[in-house]
């Protein structure tokens, strides 16, 4: 038992936490509840497993490059700010209501950071740019053994050709950016939590 | 001895305030109302604390209860939410929809959260549950602390002195009784032993258990199934009848007790090597079925334990052997005492002990119309019907997933669902030949 800043208090680092990624207190106190059931052996920290047992996630076929996508840099252990700055990507923009103050950093929400964080789905090295086979080994994924191989790869042959402009045979994020510029990101790469 | 003259005092009424008011009356199933008492008191401290918490926290927000969710969900099926206005190609955005999915699987998901305890609506004085409610006033402190001390030092004592008679009682008496040769008098007995027995172990966690329709109880030579919340289901359910029970063998007090059963009583235990033999384990379970003077036999389908706010999927095995299925529903009230063991976190003894510093356990058993497998039916669907049943008698919400996964990963041939869900958009219709149809 205790006030709710105490309550807070069990959480490390939750003023910066906070600042960094916009959600409320009582967001953080959901995804702090959240991430403790996902923790079943109660280390303080997931790992791929905690995530891979989670059975809506395990079906969906990207669901290897979203659990990826929490464990940056080759690390295999995720701990809870880790875990809400990857969630952060998608709260939705319309919560901000402040006028952004060009001096801080970029929202991990922004439109700009959603579309980074889909274009790392992509982007299985790291590298910056998506190259044809890294097209390929996603689309792969995607559709398992469900399609044959030379269709795979005029679906990619397309894919790269109607998205590259500077004609090196990968996609860049700006690139990405540009063949997306008129999509709907902000509501299509947003979860609302309800408090 | 001052000091022990003293603990003798102390003891020796003690003692015979148990024999009198709990004891005695177990033997002959009679209910002297005390629990009912008890009961209603609580239910008038608890509601009082509940308008205090409510009233200090107009201003916060309201808890909003487990069944809604926590994050706004769009249910669109695949094709709309990929933005399926036109004949479909694979797009860069497609992405977007998985993602997005995978995100909402890992905040909240219908299967993960049936792992952990339910949360309640209002407070019930229990640090335990105290996850969103905050501090309010002094006086609810004060009740708190006072029911804290009901709780550890007046009724934990109890409870612990009925389980130890009421286990020692078990093991004794139907060592004894299997020393008899086979016969009515001896199932007669080894009847009275089990169900005095249980009724003294259900006192010893408060228990207050209200059985419907008891004209469906089970009978000799059925099999009767039952959602699963801890262990102590089968408690609940012995006494009100006696049953065969179906499990592995196990060491320590539990093994004890367990072979002390058997001995005035046919139960089924299989040793651990002989679970993994489906075959040997069906062939034994018909064989007791079929002698229908058998107690009906006692299974969990699901196979572990679950918080009972849901029903899992029922494993098919149990509904092979045949016979007549008498499902039972048990719904417990989470206000009094949270009876959902969580394997992954806490282990039996603990978990036993915090049954035990709750403040009762409330339950509801709704024993349903026998049910056999139909002409043309198949063991899953059969088990898919019974498990409808349950779920619907006790309220309870149906999930298709396997309970399994409190353990174990999803099998790959759900993840090819949704693939070949996804290719037949991206390349069934569209510029390409397909000759995969």
């Amino acid at each position: 038992m205790g006030s709710l800043s105490s309550r807070a208090a069990v959480i490390p680092d939750v003023d910066s936490i906070r600042r960094e990624t916009g959600f409320s207190q009582a967001c953080l106190l959901r995804l702090h509840h959240r991430f403790q059931a996902l923790d079943r052996d109660n280390k303080g920290y997931l790992s791929r497993m905690d995530l891979q047992q989670i059975g809506a996630l395990a079906v969906n076929p990207l669901g290897d490059r979203i659990i990826d996508s929490f464990f940056p840099d080759r690390s295999q252990r995720v701990d809870f700010s880790g875990f809400v700055r990857v969630l952060a990507h998608f709260r939705p923009t319309e919560e901000d209501s402040e006028i952004r103050d060009p001096n801080k950093p970029e929202p991990l929400n922004s439109r700009m950071n959603k579309l980074r964080f889909a274009f790392q789905l992509y982007d299985l090295d790291g590298d910056g740019k998506i190259s044809w086979k890294e097209m390929l080994q996603v689309l792969r994924l995607m559709v398992g053994v469900q399609v044959t191989e030379e269709q795979l790869e005029s679906i990619t042959d397309r894919t790269v050709q109607e998205a590259d402009e500077d004609g090196d045979g990968a996609v860049s994020f700006l690139e990405f950016a540009k063949s997306l510029e008129k999509m709907d990101v902000e509501q299509k790469m947003s979860i609302r939590i309800l408090k | 001895m001052e000091g022990a003259d003293l603990a003798g005092k102390i003891l020796y009424p003690w003692l015979m305030l148990v024999l009198g008011l709990i004891l005695l009356p177990s033997a002959f199933g009679v209910n002297l109302g005390i629990s009912e008492v008890y009961l209603k008191i609580l239910v008038k401290t608890l509601e009082w604390a509940t308008i205090r918490i409510e009233k200090g926290g107009r201003k916060e927000s309201i808890l909003n209860p487990a069944s809604v969710g926590i994050i706004e969900r769009d249910e669109s099926p695949m094709e709309k939410g990929l933005s399926g206005l036109r004949g479909r190609d694979f797009e860069l955005s497609d992405v977007f929809y998985f993602s997005k999915k995978g995100l909402e699987a890992i905040v909240e998901d219908e299967v993960t959260q049936r792992f952990s305890s339910e949360e309640l609506m209002s407070w019930n004085l229990l640090t335990r549950t105290n996850i969103n409610f905050h501090y309010i006033s002094v006086r609810l402190t004060l009740v708190w602390v006072l029911g804290v001390l009901v709780r550890y030092c007046v009724l934990l004592p109890l409870r612990f002195t009925l389980a130890f008679i009421g286990i020692s009682l078990l093991v004794v008496g139907t060592t004894l009784v299997g020393q008899l040769p086979a016969s009515s008098l001896r199932n007669r007995l080894s009847k009275l032993v089990h169900l005095t027995c249980c009724r003294i172990c259900v006192r010893a966690f408060s228990g207050t258990i209200h059985y419907h329709n008891k004209q469906y109880r089970p009978q000799n030579g059925g099999i009767c199934v039952a959602n699963h919340t801890s262990p102590i289901d089968v408690l609940i359910l012995t006494t009100d009848g006696c049953y065969a029970m179906v499990g592995q063998v196990h060491g320590g007090l539990m093994g004890i007790i367990q072979r002390a059963m058997v001995k005035s009583c046919p139960h089924v235990w299989f040793e651990r090597s002989e679970v993994k033999d489906r075959h040997l384990v069906t062939k034994r379970l018909k064989e007791h079925i079929a002698d229908k003077k058998k107690l009906p036999i006692l299974i969990f389908p699901e196979g572990t334990c679950i918080n009972n706010t849901s029903v899992m999927m029922f494993k098919k095995g149990s509904f092979e052997i045949g016979g007549t299925i008498h499902p039972v529903a048990i719904k417990y009230n989470p206000q009094f005492g949270d009876a959902f063991w969580n394997s992954c976190k806490y282990n039996m003894v603990s978990h036993l002990l915090r049954m035990m510093t709750s403040w009762a356990i409330v339950c509801d058993v709704w024993y349903m119309p026998p049910m056999t497998r139909e002409e043309g039916e198949d063991a899953a669907q059969f088990a898919n019907r019974v498990k409808s049943a349950i779920a619907i008698q006790g309220g309870l919400t149906e999930l298709p997933w396997d309970g399994g996964l409190k353990r174990a990963k999803v099998k790959d041939t759900f993840r090819e669902e949704q693939q070949k869900n996804y290719s037949k958009m991206i390349v069934g219709n569209g510029s390409l030949n397909s000759k995969s149809d």
